[in-house]
Order: structure tokens, then C-alpha cells, then sequence
């Protein structure tokens, strides 16, 4: 069968450059009703009033709403909401605060809010505590505490289906400064209060590794950063070099148990779960994180070329099926 | 039944008797269509969907497949993963897929040599669709050179074995009743071993197949008309014996030999062959007994010198031919169905060849069980069956 025979070290094909890595078209973000690239700055700080013992009073108001979203460019999956997005809306709150969630379930399932927080077992999310059918309404209360970047999630059973069906959020508590004795670390904590002058200065970025079953066999299709696979590919997330990068980075996904993430050309620190004002880890360029965990990645391009850097999980699975992105490094005005 | 007879109706009468259960047919099918009764089953699952791979191509533009749609609805490919990384592909014709028709998709895929690949082609519904390549090599191109290499290899597993087998004609020429019994007896249970090898081999191509072809009963139907086709045209003026018999035999054999040409060919195409020198002998040695099988039914008569070369044309030239088409990477039902056809003409010359025993023998039925009648039959699939086990990889 000499006929047939090829050289096994032939050159790699023509016209096959790796730039084929990549799904086909755009998704419609104006029908799913959520764009990745808003949701990065779009926080949900609720409405605030002042209670008589001087305590601020903050309340959000989240529904649960069945959904079908496209999650890459014609791919369909029927997803379980908080407010109609996938992830849910980015909570956050401040150190110290009373916290008042008024949660609405309009799906077709039994739904709760389970925060990875500090509360009493009535406030829990699980069945017997705040757990509620459809058309009924439950209010969850508790304080602020610990700061740091958490999560929310639906806490009906199955957890699996519940989760990966989409029913996850970041939910960032920021620092009272008032509350640090050291001066170097009350700066910190000034640094990470959202409309604080120290934290203008900063980029903020809220990014849910997340992952979809489009097809229910306990594997993910699909994985992402805020839902949609390959979105910061194909819209770069713009960064002024000249400011710094802070990251609320949060592991939603389903059935594999560890996700991760890895910054091209650059280092940076990172602050497990954010409940610490000193870096659980320095200058680093990857870090893991387990179903849940979540952390805070502090990170400046200053010195940088401006360019494109790119960012992924380093589980390359992960990022051939859509986990993958692109900082736009320029200056100011460039 | 009575067999009293029915009074002529005028020819008026009796067209309006056809035409009124057709227009109540169409009528119907009109009011299903227009008011939809079956709309309060609609339970909001999603539709049915079905794709099937029936072709691979892999060449310097990196993986193209032949995809047949088979759901409820049109169905729509949202995107491609080769080897789970999402890629990028064209479709030809683009669009939604209708029921039935099929697509070419195009990925250009750095597919490496000798390994195995996974394409999987996501729904706009998140359904994943599995296709997996075993071993990747370049599909044959419809080159000269490649046919002429194909030929040489269809040559050798289909021409020269019959023609060596045929070569022991003027030997068995010699043989008395019993001998002839007996050649004629491994000559069924050869064919019998063919039949059954055959139908396993279709109805299993037939599983791959989409849904719509119907496999099983497509394959079982299609060998029932070949056998009663055969049957009929081979009974038009008497019962076949002498070399009429010996070409349907032949015919019989050839189409056998086109399925094994298809699954040679189709080996090259998945890159499975690694078509050793031993296997080659193997079909050869294999294929030795079916020139004996045709020989069998001309010892009592002096057939022309060139009706040995046409039986052997007849018989081997189609595993030529199926090699050929097997390369260029065929769809399973198609491959089906020739086998299909192929297991009718074997169990047409059984059972020819099985009525050609009985009338050269007083007692037909006691002969059936003689000691050269029985020994020869299953003498001849033992033999193929050994002989298959050199082949079967």
C-alpha cells in the first residue's frame, strides 16, 4: 500500500492557523438581555436608608425567572435566573451593614438564595429556611459580614441541576476601613469600598467562571467567564494601563471539580476568598480554585507594552471549549 | 370466500371507487395538516434530534463530513468541536438541515496522522452529536495510481483465488457420484457461510445508518426480492444446472465479493488497513473455495475454455470494483444494501445447487443425509470458517 503512504513530519496544513480555535458567529446579547462585557462593572448596590441606631440599612430585590439564553453563537440552554441573567447580579454590600435580600420566585421551580456569608440558620437558603416555591416570596436578613468576595446560590435540591442550570452570583462584601487599626491596611480597605476616592483610581472587574450541560450527561459543553463562551475574544476587555486591575473572581462550575485562572505576560497577587487585607499569594500567574471558592487578583499593567494580554484556565479543555479572553492594554488616551 | 362472481360495473363507476378513498385521503391529510388535532400533545419538551455521519474525508484541508439530519424538525449545526476544542466550519448547504437531506461540513482541522479524533457537533438545542475517527489518514484521492493499487489488491483477494480454484476442475472431472456429492455439498455449506457472514455484515452496516433507511428491515426485504428475482428469472425456462448454474453461483459469489472489496475499501479509508501481506493471502486462501463452488455444477458437461475466464471475471472482478467505492469513504446504507442483495443470490444458488444434488441421485431425500452429502457440507464451513478467522481483524 505504498500508494498511500505520507510523510508523518509533513509541514502542518496550509490555511489551518490556530486562530480556526474559535466559535462560529456572535451571540445576540440584546435578546439574552445581559452583555458579558456591561456585567464586568455592573454592580447591584441596592437601595440604602439609615436606620435609627445609625446602621445603613441595604436592600436588594432578586426573582428568580426561568430562561432560555444563548450561551455561544446559536446555542441554546434553558437556564434557571436571578433577575433574567446568568450569573445573577453581582451583589454589593459594605462591612457592618443590615442587609435585606426581598427574594421573588417566578420559576417553575422551588428556588432560595444560599450565601456564602454569616447568618443565622433561619436565613440559610435550605430547605425548611428560606427555601420557596413558585409565586412565593421570602426575605433574608443578615449583617454584612465577613468582607471579602462571596457568593450566592440556589440551595434547592438537586444542588447539581440547580446550580448549573444557572442560579449563582458574586456577592462582595466590601472592608470598613474605620475597622482597621493599622493605617497601611485601613488604605486597603479604602482602596476596596466601591465609590471611595482611594477606589476610583481602580479597575474592577467581576468575572464567574461558570460552565453549561447543554446536553445533561454530567459534562460541561460549553465553559466561560460570565456565561458566554469566547465573549472576551471576540470583545477585549479594554484596560487603562495606568490604573490598576482588581479581579472578583468566583468557581461556579459544575462537575469538574477545579477551574482556574492564568494571566499572560504578568504576575500578580491574589487574596483567597478576600477576607484578609495582606495577599494570600504574591506574585503569581495562576491560581486554582475549587467548586466555590472564590478570591480577589490584584494585578497592574503600568509597566506593559500596550497590547493584547491574553487570560484563560490553564485546564486547556477549558479553554478550547470557550474560557478564554483578551485584555485590551492601552494608555488613557491610546 | 364465495367464488360467486361480481357483476362488470361500468368503467365510470369503478374509476369513482378509486378516486373517492384517494380524495379522502388527501382530504384528511389536509385537515391534520391545516388544524394540527395533535397541538394538546405539545408538552414543551424539545424536538426530536438525529444526526448521522455517513462520510469522513480527511485531506489538506483538514476534515470534511457528510451529515444526514433525521429529527422531528429541521435542525440547525450551532457549532463544532474537534477533540473538544470549539472550531471553526463551514456547511454546504448552510442553514437549517430538513428531515432527510444532507450537509457537507467543512473544518480546517490540523488532523494528525495515525491518531484518533473526536468531532462533535453541537445543536442549537445544546445537543452533542459524536463522531469519532479512529485512525486518521488521508482519504484516497480517485487517483490512476490509486485504482490501479486498489485493483492489484482486488485481484489478489477476489480474481486469483477463483481462478485457482477453478484450476481443479479437470481434476474433480474424474470424480464418481459420491465425489461429486460431496464437491457439490462444500459448495452449500461454503455459500452457507457466506450468507450468514453477509447478513451479519449488512444488518450491522445498517445499524450505522440513519434512522429513516430503516436498516434491518431494509437489508432483510432487500435479500428477500433478490432471492425470489433471482429465483424467478433462473427458473424462467427450467431449473438451472450445468453452466447456467455455475454463473449464478458466480454472480452469486461476485456480489459477495463487492461487499468484502466495499469493507477492504472502506479499511483504507478509516485508515485501518495496515492490509498485510498475511491478510492478503488469507482472503486469497479464504476465496480458494468459491472456484471450487463454480467448478462444481460443469463436471458432467464440457464447457468452452472461455467460459472459465467470464465465470472468474463474474465472480472475483467485483471485489475490484468494491474496493474502489469502499476508498472513496461510501455511506453505510448503500453498503448495506448491496450486501442485502448479495445474501438473496447466495440463498438462490443454495438452494439451486442443493435441488441440482437431490436430482442426481435416485433418493433425493435419503441422500441428503449420506455420509458425502452431510461431511462435504459441513466440511465447507468449517473450512470457511477457519479460513475467516486469518481475515477477521
Amino acid at each position: 500500500m505504498t500508494a498511500m503512504s505520507a510523510d508523518p513530519y509533513a509541514a502542518p496544513m496550509s490555511g489551518m492557523a490556530h486562530g480556526n480555535m474559535t466559535t462560529v458567529g456572535r451571540v445576540d446579547h440584546d435578546a439574552n438581555g445581559f452583555d458579558p462585557s456591561a456585567m464586568l462593572t455592573d454592580w447591584d448596590t441596592g437601595t440604602t436608608e439609615l436606620l435609627p441606631d445609625g446602621r445603613t440599612l441595604r436592600t436588594f430585590e432578586v426573582t428568580a425567572i426561568d430562561r432560555e439564553i444563548e450561551i455561544a453563537p446559536g446555542i441554546f440552554f434553558p437556564a434557571w435566573t436571578f433577575n433574567g441573567r446568568v450569573p445573577g447580579p453581582a451583589l454589593r454590600a459594605k462591612e457592618g451593614e443590615w442587609l435585606k435580600i426581598i427574594f421573588r420566585n417566578y420559576g417553575s421551580h422551588p428556588h432560595s438564595m444560599h450565601f456564602h456569608g454569616i447568618h443565622s440558620a433561619r436565613m440559610d437558603g435550605v430547605p425548611g429556611a428560606g427555601l420557596i416555591g413558585p409565586g412565593e416570596e421570602f426575605i433574608y436578613e443578615f449583617d454584612a459580614k465577613p468582607f471579602g468576595c462571596h457568593r450566592y446560590h440556589c440551595h434547592a435540591l438537586p444542588l447539581k441541576r440547580h446550580m448549573h442550570k444557572g442560579m449563582y452570583g458574586l456577592f462582595v462584601i466590601d472592608p470598613d476601613p474605620a475597622r482597621q487599626s493599622d493605617p497601611a491596611l485601613s488604605a486597603v480597605a479604602a482602596s476596596r469600598v466601591l465609590g471611595s476616592p482611594e477606589n476610583a483610581n481602580w479597575q474592577e472587574l467581576a468575572m464567574v467562571m461558570n460552565a453549561f450541560d447543554t446536553n445533561f450527561d454530567g459534562g460541561n459543553e460549553v465553559y466561560a467567564v460570565n456565561t458566554v463562551g469566547q465573549a472576551y475574544m471576540n470583545v477585549p476587555i479594554r484596560i487603562d494601563k495606568t490604573r490598576p486591575v482588581r479581579v472578583y473572581l468566583v468557581n461556579v462550575t459544575e462537575f469538574d471539580p477545579i477551574n482556574s485562572f492564568h494571566l499572560h505576560a504578568n504576575f500578580f497577587d491574589y487574596y483567597d476568598t478576600g477576607t484578609q487585607l495582606t495577599p494570600t499569594l504574591r506574585t503569581v500567574d495562576l491560581i486554582m480554585q475549587c467548586q466555590a471558592q472564590r478570591g480577589i487578583l490584584e494585578f497592574s499593567f503600568a509597566d506593559h507594552e500596550d497590547g493584547m494580554y491574553m487570560f484563560h484556565a490553564h485546564q486547556s479543555e477549558f479553554t478550547e471549549l470557550g474560557w478564554v479572553g483578551m485584555f485590551d492594554v492601552r494608555g488613557p488616551g491610546a | 370466500m364465495s367464488d360467486q362472481s361480481q357483476p362488470t360495473r361500468p368503467t365510470a363507476i369503478r374509476l369513482l371507487l378509486v378516486l373517492l378513498p384517494l380524495a379522502a385521503i388527501l382530504g384528511s391529510f389536509v385537515w391534520i395538516a391545516s388544524l394540527d388535532p395533535l397541538r394538546s400533545f405539545n408538552n414543551g419538551a424539545p424536538p426530536v434530534e438525529s444526526l448521522t455521519v455517513e462520510r469522513t474525508v480527511l485531506d489538506q484541508t483538514g476534515i470534511q463530513i457528510l451529515v444526514r439530519a433525521g429529527g422531528s424538525e429541521a435542525m440547525q449545526i450551532a457549532q463544532v468541536a474537534v477533540d473538544d476544542a470549539y472550531w471553526t466550519f463551514t456547511q454546504n448547504p448552510p442553514g437549517p438541515i430538513a428531515r432527510g437531506s444532507a450537509v457537507w461540513v467543512q473544518i480546517p482541522y490540523p488532523w494528525v496522522l495515525g491518531e484518533a479524533h473526536h468531532v462533535a457537533l453541537v445543536s442549537n438545542t445544546g445537543t452533542v452529536f459524536g463522531h469519532e475517527i479512529a485512525v486518521a489518514v488521508q482519504t484516497p484521492k480517485a487517483t490512476a495510481g490509486q485504482f490501479r493499487m486498489q485493483a492489484l489488491v482486488g485481484a489478489l483477494v477476489g480474481l486469483l483465488p477463483v481462478a485457482l480454484g477453478l484450476m481443479f476442475y479437470p481434476a474433480m472431472r474424474g470424480f464418481g457420484t459420491t465425489g461429486m456429492n460431496f464437491v457439490l455439498a462444500l459448495t452449500v455449506g461454503m455459500l452457507a457461510f457466506l450468507l450468514l457472514d453477509m447478513l451479519g455484515e449488512a444488518t450491522e452496516l445498517a445499524a450505522e445508518a440513519a434512522a429513516m433507511f430503516q436498516g434491518s428491515a431494509m437489508v432483510w426485504l432487500s435479500a428477500l426480492a433478490s432471492f425470489l428475482l433471482l429465483m424467478a428469472i433462473g427458473r424462467w425456462r427450467g431449473r438451472p444446472e450445468g453452466l447456467a448454474l455455475a454463473f449464478y453461483i458466480a454472480l452469486g459469489i461476485g456480489l459477495h465479493n463487492f461487499g468484502e472489496g466495499l469493507a477492504i475499501g472502506g479499511a483504507f479509508a478509516a485508515g485501518a488497513a495496515g492490509l498485510g501481506t498475511f491478510l492478503v493471502l488469507g482472503f486469497a486462501l479464504h476465496n480458494v473455495t468459491e472456484g471450487i463452488g463454480i467448478a462444481a455444477p460443469m463436471l458432467r458437461i464440457r464447457p468452452p475454455l472461455w467460459s472459465f475466464a467470464a465465470l472468474t471475471l463474474l465472480a472475483g472482478g467485483p471485489a475490484v470494483l468494491g474496493i474502489w467505492v469502499g476508498s472513496l469513504a461510501y455511506a453505510p446504507q448503500w453498503s448495506a444494501l448491496a450486501l442485502a442483495v448479495g445474501a438473496g443470490a447466495i440463498l438462490q444458488v443454495m438452494v439451486e445447487v442443493t435441488a441440482y444434488l437431490q436430482r442426481q441421485n435416485i433418493d433425493r431425500q435419503a441422500i441428503m443425509f449420506s455420509p458425502a452429502v452431510l461431511g462435504g457440507f459441513l466440511g465447507g464451513i468449517a473450512f470457511m470458517y477457519v479460513t475467516a478467522a486469518l481475515i477477521k481483524v
